[in-house]
């Protein structure tokens, strides 16, 4: 971890995108998802990604966390070069270098949203005590202390997508990705989700890239990126 | 495997089926081990009571214990034999006995032995002359001590003076007497079989190992073939029908823990094919293929040892309720933990086949619009 933060220091970003191609290869068809991206994001920016649908955006936050190698270009995560990664290699980077955030609410049903944070440490490191006081403090942080040992299904949506980022923020991520994070909610409550998601980033000086249709969100973002067909236009 | 340990606890109802039928087929695997090795028990105590390391037999017997005549020569040449250091007489004869107490055709199928060299249980010099120890399991048949039982169409008249247990012999009540009650009995009641003072069927042999040849190979040498040694559990396999018993059961268990594999395997792959959008997450927060399997196979393993338990009690339950001498069969600690390990092997093996499609979930696939 302190080699990871040193060496995002030294660059100042927490990801460079450069000439990144992405080609689905289905049956005979071949469908370019992201054509020569480039992108960077600060240590401690925060980036709105905004596009129609189809146009690459999941694609993008999938290589970026790790999730998908792409066909073509370099990607640098807090300055570690992951695109030559085995599936191993990419395994251990997601656990201890990035956190997701889904569109769709994607907790482990038959954990607390205590437990939905602890899994994180339960896969990986294995810190006991110093987890679960952390996991503690982010359920403070994001109101939900009161409802640690409640089952997902027992939550209200927009609980649940704070269950979702505290779980995200559990391993101290340089860079954490949210695919639509507020889709699933209303107006007020997305706007809620997302004011909070800024005060966590914020808070830490964590960059984050948030994927959203709504551009009521954008103006939370540091900046907006624009992505059409593949290609990013600023 | 704190993950899969919550999920039994908190989602019992998914184990439940599977637990259910693991359940029956270990039950069902404790029940064959322990019929078998009853009914083997059954045919074998004799021999195994013997305190003996090797059994001599005529050369021209094949193995049987009924048609094996050892002649008083041939008994001094193996006396002989360096190396041995005990040899006692054994012979055997079987007779339909009449119990006081029980109907005039209701005759209790008995084997009487005659002994020399004491087998376990039995007091070292054999009872007097018409006097004989009964195995217990002819205590379900009316015979006590004191009893006098009449033996064969000469209704031979020997009288229990003890009990001895687990020395049964073709899964029939034993009576032990000198050889000379063998003798009168046996020549009473088999005129075909007669035998002159000094013959016995065969000899039960104390000995050491001498030199690279065994004990069995030097006696055999030493009689010129006149007779055929074996060791005791030579000679218990080689009792009519063990080995057949053997083969059967052992086959029946096979094709069991067949089905158990295949349960596991039906079960894990169903399961994980429910969890593939679960699995999918945790691999995208950084779970590795081998956290995930060391998961299915750690419930695999505990489904099998609920069952395993399960099994146990009731086959001690079952050895508890039968009635001695009705149902041969017997719990012991060594078969029912043998298959509780076999099941829990079988419940390893059969997860190994949703292997590979915990390492074919793609991460990818967790994030994004469709689950
Ligand atoms: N696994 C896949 N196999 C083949 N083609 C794919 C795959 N995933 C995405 N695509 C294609 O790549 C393109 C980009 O998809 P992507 O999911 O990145 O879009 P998106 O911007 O996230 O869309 P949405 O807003 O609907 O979520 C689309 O044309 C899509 O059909
Ligand atoms: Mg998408």
């Amino acid at each position: 971890m302190t080699t990871l933060a040193e060496s995002a220091s030294t660059t100042g970003h927490a990801l460079e995108m450069r000439a990144i191609t992405k080609i689905y290869r289905v049956a005979d068809d071949e469908v370019v998802a992201l054509d020569h991206v480039d992108l960077t994001v600060a240590s401690d920016e925060i980036v709105a990604l905004v596009g129609p649908s189809g146009s690459g955006k999941t694609t993008l936050c999938s290589i970026a966390g790790g999730l998908l190698s792409p066909t073509n270009g370099s990607v640098a995560v807090a300055g570690q070069e992951i695109s030559g990664y085995s599936g191993r290699q990419l395994t251990e980077f997601r656990r201890a270098s990035v956190g997701f955030v889904f569109q769709t609410v994607n907790l482990i049903p038959f954990l607390t949203a205590r437990e939905n944070l602890l899994v994180v440490d339960e896969i990986g490191p294995r810190l006991g005590r110093v987890a679960r006081d952390r996991a503690d403090q982010l359920l403070e942080e994001l109101g939900l202390t009161d409802r640690a040992s409640n089952l997902p299904a027992q939550l209200s949506g927009g609980q649940k997508q704070r269950v979702a980022i505290g779980r995200a923020l559990m391993n101290d991520p340089s860079l954490v990705l949210f695919d639509e994070p507020t889709s699933a909610l209303d107006s007020s409550l997305g706007d809620q989700v997302v004011r909070l998601i800024r005060d966590e980033m914020k808070a830490r000086g964590t960059a984050a890239i948030i994927v959203t249709h709504d551009d009521r969100i954008t103006h939370y973002a540091d900046r907006t990126v624009n992505i059409e067909d593949g290609r990013i236009a600023e | 495997m704190t993950l899969a340990l919550r999920e039994m606890r908190r989602r019992p109802g998914r184990f439940a089926v599977a637990t259910i039928i693991l359940t029956l087929i270990a039950i069902l695997l404790m029940f064959l081990g322990g019929l078998l090795d009853g009914l083997v028990a059954s045919s074998t105590g004799a021999f195994r009571a013997q305190r003996a390391d090797v059994l001599v037999y005529s050369g021209n017997s094949r193995n049987s214990l009924e048609r094996s005549r050892i002649e008083p020569d041939v008994r001094h040449q193996v006396e002989s034999v360096p190396g041995v250091t005990r040899v006692g007489g054994l012979g055997s004869v079987q007779l339909g006995g009449r119990v006081p107490g029980r109907g005039a055709r209701d005759l209790v199928p008995t084997v009487l032995f005659g002994y020399e060299l004491a087998p376990r249980g039995l007091p070292s010099t054999p009872p007097a002359a018409g006097m004989v120890y009964a195995n217990d399991s002819l205590r379900a048949k009316n015979v006590e001590v004191g009893s006098t039982i009449r033996l064969g169409p000469a209704r031979s008249a020997v009288t229990v003076v003890g009990f001895v247990s687990d020395t049964r012999y073709s899964g029939q009540g034993t009576l032990w007497g000198s050889l000379e009650t063998w003798r009168q009995v046996l020549n009473a009641n088999r005129p075909d079989a007669r035998v002159r003072p000094g013959v016995v069927q065969a000899l039960v042999v104390q000995g050491v190992s001498l030199g690279s040849a065994g004990l069995p190979e030097r006696i055999d040498r030493a009689t010129d073939g006149a007779t055929k040694t074996l060791t005791i559990t030579q000679a218990v396999n080689a009792l009519p029908g063990v080995s057949q018993q053997r083969s059967v059961f052992n086959q029946i268990i096979g094709v069991t823990v067949v089905i158990a594999i295949v349960v596991v395997a039906l079960f894990f792959a169903l399961l994980t094919i429910e969890r593939t959008a679960l699995y999918g997450v945790l691999k995208a927060i950084g779970a590795s293929s081998r956290t995930l399997f060391a998961g299915v196979v750690f419930q695999a393993v505990v489904v099998a040892l609920i069952a395993s338990l399960i099994g146990i009690v009731a086959s001690l339950t079952l050895n508890a309720l039968i009635p001695a001498g009705t149902i041969p069969f017997v719990a012991t600690p060594a078969r029912l933990l043998s298959s509780a390990a076999v099941l829990v092997v079988a419940a390893v093996v059969g997860c190994t086949f949703s292997l590979r499609r915990v390492l074919r979930v793609d991460p990818a696939a967790a994030i994004g619009g469709t689950p």
